[in-house]
């Protein structure tokens, strides 16, 4: 099971719960193994595996709770970026910001937690992010612009927040 | 402002998801505007620190095995017989997640290689001095090269074919250095990049042809070098100087 630790890794994510993400890659398994006939040879097996787990999430119970507190409009036209006044000091690449980035993605909205997280963990291309959330390559590519703003956002108030060392 | 116009592509620019084309001409801004540039550094820096940060959770080497026992057992609730194909099924589906990922990995760091040759031979043609060493005369060409770069070469002779080599210049991969070789074919430049195996990694180590935007590419390995030859010329074109290059060895 090759793929086994990158697909514990995103239902961690997913669920912030170490047991349930165990559940779920059991349940993501045990479906593939069943319904590896519907997998049609040619197309992209990774988009297929993770698309499994991530349907199963969102039946789960977290996985309702987390999609029915979020508000819709996640996909609207992304609003102008105050681009210009972020430096490159804004996003730091110190180890002790991990945490701190972390934090941050954890509470994002899980539609941008996962479409970050395939993107940027999974290296996946904007086609195969498309296939796995069943979502145009248009809201992907938007939905991607928004979660990054996002983060940024809530990594600069985090960073606000903390105490200068 | 026209930098808007920019940013709003940055992103798929980042992600390498932009077409060749508008990805050169974001690059040239890039080169000239600090604004952007300094936005484009930011955002590279977001996208490797939550790389980075999201590979957070390792499974309990437990649970792997009990997944493993799980896939295994699954079948035995049913009568025994059906166990052999499930669990060959299983075994397949293994098979078959290794073999796309070991596949999809090459292939993403092969084609991450042939599009930065791509994008040397390209800034070799837009260049206003594309070589360092001017000469058609491979006896001139090999030795300006002793001492610049950690190996050496041979270089073919070109009498009775249609090439003509224009010159050759220092060029760098994974920052090591290596000779790349500029071949003219009637209208058409080809470029000829070497490079010892170890800078090329291990990353790519058959021979290929293939295409990159829709230059076409040959490559194959010598010596402990690595040897590619990309330009728009045609696949014959391309064919025929790598045979004189082989042959030279």
């Amino acid at each position: 099971m090759p793929h086994f630790d990158r697909l514990y890794n995103f239902a961690c994510w997913l669920t912030h719960d170490r047991q349930e993400a165990e559940d779920l890659v059991q349940e993501t398994y045990a479906k593939a193994l069943k319904g590896f006939s519907s997998f049609q040879p040619g197309t992209n097996f990774r988009a297929w595996i993770y698309r499994i787990l991530r349907n199963a999430f969102l039946t789960s119970r977290t996985g309702l709770q987390a999609t029915a507190t979020v508000p819709l409009d996640l996909d609207g036209e992304a609003e102008a970026l105050p681009t210009a006044k972020e430096t490159p000091e804004s996003i730091l690449l110190q180890r002790s910001d991990l945490q701190l980035v972390q934090k941050a993605m954890e509470q994002l909205p899980v539609a941008y937690r996962e479409v970050l997280l395939l993107c940027e963990v999974e290296e996946m291309s904007y086609q195969e992010i498309s296939a796995t959330l069943s979502i145009p390559i248009g809201t992907v590519m938007s939905r991607l612009s928004r979660a990054r703003q996002a983060l940024r956002v809530a990594v600069r108030e985090k960073q606000g927040s903390q105490p200068k060392a | 402002m026209a930098c808007d116009r920019w940013i709003e592509k940055l992103d798929a620019y980042l992600d390498g998801e932009l077409p060749a084309s508008e990805a050169r001409a974001l690059s040239e801004h890039l080169r000239g505007c600090s604004a952007c540039a300094a936005e484009s550094l930011s955002r590279l820096q977001q996208k490797r620190t939550v790389q980075t940060a999201g590979q957070r959770f390792t499974p309990d080497p437990a649970f792997r095995v009990r997944i493993q026992e799980s896939i295994a057992a699954r079948p035995s609730a049913r009568r025994s017989w059906f166990r052999l194909p499930v669990l060959a099924t299983a075994m397949a589906l293994v098979v078959v997640i290794t073999l796309f990922f070991a596949l999809n990995r090459s292939r993403r760091s092969e084609q991450q290689l042939v599009s930065e040759l791509a994008d040397l031979h390209v800034a070799t043609l837009a260049s206003s001095n594309p070589v360092d060493v001017v000469s058609s005369d491979r006896h001139t060409v090999k030795p300006w090269f002793a001492g610049r770069i950690p190996f050496t070469f041979n270089l073919p002779e070109l009498q009775d074919s249609p090439f003509v080599l224009v010159g050759a210049k220092v060029s760098y991969l994974n920052q090591a250095p290596g000779a790349e070789l500029i071949f003219r074919v009637r209208q058409h430049q080809i470029s000829v990049f070497i490079f010892q195996e170890r800078a090329v990694g291990n990353l790519q180590t058959r021979d290929s042809v293939q295409t990159a935007l829709s230059f076409n590419v040959r490559s194959w390995s010598l010596n402990g070098l690595r040897y590619f030859v990309i330009g728009d010329a045609s696949a014959q074109d391309l064919d025929k100087l790598s045979d004189l290059m082989k042959a030279a060895g």
